[in-house]
């Protein structure tokens, strides 16, 4: 008897939890198809629209470009996961598996850029972005995303996991390095891999302060950037306002729920950076 | 036997390098460079007009030292932090122990506690400024009270805190799950033998065993609260009476770079961001000794 008690305990606590958890996005939804004045109606308060106002949508879209937002921030997000899994792919590997003079220090700089907050680093990579006048362009976008410590961190923790043995058979197969990389070993890598495309990608998504000061354009930016000007400019119209908040962020809910393990694991084996 | 060796190393050395030669350029070009040309900025007053930047030395910092504004901000950043991140952990650890059960719903739960985490927090801030709204937002209606949740100085940051603990608690909890994994069972199993029921379970078992776990997401926490910014950016506009007691200090480092073009006092604000940074993390990594236990 005590048991259940406390098993429903428990589980009531979880259930509370997540309802906490779900009922913002709810609303949001619910929000996204009221009119105006439905939302400002607190006698009696309206939960569920009485008309379902789908030219909301239509309106937004009309305000925002968010097939150019979408193409932009994918873009964006596309670019910055092929260079981060090109670079690290290659640097974590001679970190992990190659002798080299000077490899200390070079393994001190990444884990410097690692604990050090990105906001040091902007300014002059805004510097650099407009004197190749790159501002308003996807290429500014991807910009301080071309190389990654992190990546390279979490490659060569990867790397450092695999049996010698392999690279020793390699050799004696006759494979130099490149074909040993390439061949044996990169291949072997794939999750790391995965887990950095997904990290990049959640954290290149949810970015803002960057694309609001490469991408001022209204065309050029990502779609986190665009919700903070839209918000800026909509006050008290939340119908239109949750639309496009749900607009922005549907779709990487869809990935989420199929891909939900990969997502999990690779945002948690990431650690601490978002 | 030794020629071989040493046309071995020689090409080690020559891979190897060739390797981390994209990531070693693109880090000293997009990161090292960087770092010190913001330190260099903050020594200089940057210059009107095109008129090129003038050294101050540490006027700077002095500047920075006497303003109210930056004490302010720093104090709004300690107060987020010391809401959001105790809080956050210790309801993330309590879940995860829930969790770590063979139970129903287990992979729904953390499904649905980790989700805020793949929402970008532009639109989450949108989300809640709405279900904050005095007039017509659903807590106050749902609850029937009438809180300035957002518009009132003395609890408009903590309401963003809120936020923070909602976007962040299944995040937190995934990494302490994940420790949780290492703990072995049999060790609860003889603690049940000798009568120790669940809250001595996780006071003397489970909490000293991740505790290299909390450890480290008590560190990245603060790091990453100390750099709070786009919570507030989407919540508190400029004609919101609590603006100057929720302004962080990276929101004024936004401000004074990007929107008023003083980099040199901007790089100034931010360089003194890293140093408290540093401080805080070599505070944790020296008290460490007395409650981190390692295997």
């Amino acid at each position: 008897m005590k048991k259940i008690i406390y098993k429903t305990l428990i589980y009531l606590l979880l259930v509370i939890v997540s309802i906490t958890m779900l009922v913002p996005f709810l609303w949001m939804f619910l929000t996204a198809f009221k009119t105006v004045a439905e939302t400002m109606q607190v006698d009696p308060f309206v939960i569920i629209p009485s008309v379902w106002q789908t030219q909301n949508f239509g309106n937004v879209v009309k305000a925002m470009d968010f097939a150019k937002l979408y193409f932009n921030t994918l873009s964006m997000v596309g670019l910055r996961i092929l260079f981060a899994i090109l670079t690290a792919t290659l640097s974590g590997y001679a970190f992990a598996r190659l002798e080299f003079a000077g490899k200390k220090l070079m393994f001190s700089l990444v884990l410097l850029q690692m604990m050090i907050p990105v906001q040091i680093f902007i300014i002059p990579q805004y510097v650099m972005v407009s004197k190749l006048h790159l501002t308003n362009t996807i290429l500014g976008l991807v910009f301080p995303g071309i190389v990654t410590a992190f990546g390279t961190f979490l490659l060569r923790q990867a790397y450092m996991q695999l049996p010698r043995d392999l690279e020793e058979a390699a050799r004696l197969d006759g494979c130099n390095i490149p074909q040993t990389f390439f061949y044996i070993m990169a291949p072997l890598t794939k999750s790391a891999m995965v887990a950095l495309g997904i990290f990049t990608a959640v954290f290149a998504y949810k970015d803002l302060m960057w694309p609001m000061i490469v991408c001022p354009d209204n065309r050029a930016t990502t779609l986190a950037s665009a919700l903070a000007k839209m918000n800026g400019q909509y006050q008290q119209k939340y119908p239109e306002l949750m639309m496009a908040a749900l607009i922005s962020c549907v779709p990487m809910i869809i990935l989420y729920i199929f891909f939900q393990k990969q997502f999990i694991e690779g945002i948690a084996t990431s650690g601490g950076k978002l | 036997m030794k020629k071989k060796t040493t046309s071995r190393q020689k090409s080690e050395f020559l891979w190897g390098w060739l390797f981390i030669l994209p990531t070693m350029l693109g880090l000293i070009i997009l990161n090292i460079y960087p770092m010190i040309d913001t330190i260099k900025q903050s020594f200089y007053k940057t210059g009107d007009f095109g008129k090129g930047n003038v050294f101050v030395g540490l006027k700077n910092y002095e500047k920075v030292l006497g303003d109210a504004e930056v004490w302010q901000s720093l104090w709004n950043t300690v107060k987020y932090a010391i809401v959001e991140v105790p809080v956050s952990i210790v309801l993330a650890l309590l879940l995860a122990v829930l969790l770590n059960k063979k139970m129903k719903g287990r992979d729904v739960f953390r499904t649905i506690f980790f989700l805020p985490m793949v929402v970008a927090p532009a639109a989450i801030a949108m989300v809640w400024k709405w279900l904050y709204n005095s007039n017509f937002g659903l807590i106050n209606n749902a609850f029937n009270i009438k809180v300035n949740w957002i518009s009132d100085p003395k609890i408009a940051i903590y309401s963003i805190a809120v936020i923070g603990i909602w976007s962040v608690l299944g995040y937190n909890m995934v990494l302490f799950l994940a420790g949780l994994q290492e703990v072995p069972r049999d060790y609860y199993e003889a603690a049940s033998l000798d009568g120790a029921n669940g809250w001595h379970q996780l006071i003397n078992i489970t909490i000293p065993l991740i505790s290299p776990t909390i450890f480290f997401v008590l560190v990245t926490r603060i790091i990453a609260a100390m750099q709070v910014f786009d919570l507030i950016y989407m919540m508190i506009d400029l004609n919101n009476p609590a603006w100057k007691k929720t302004e962080s200090l990276v929101f004024l480092f936004y401000k004074y770079s990007f929107e008023q073009s003083k980099k040199g006092y901007g790089a100034t604000v931010v360089v003194v961001l890293l140093l408290l940074i540093l401080i805080l993390t070599v505070i944790q990594i020296i008290g460490q000794k007395k409650w981190v236990h390692y295997e």
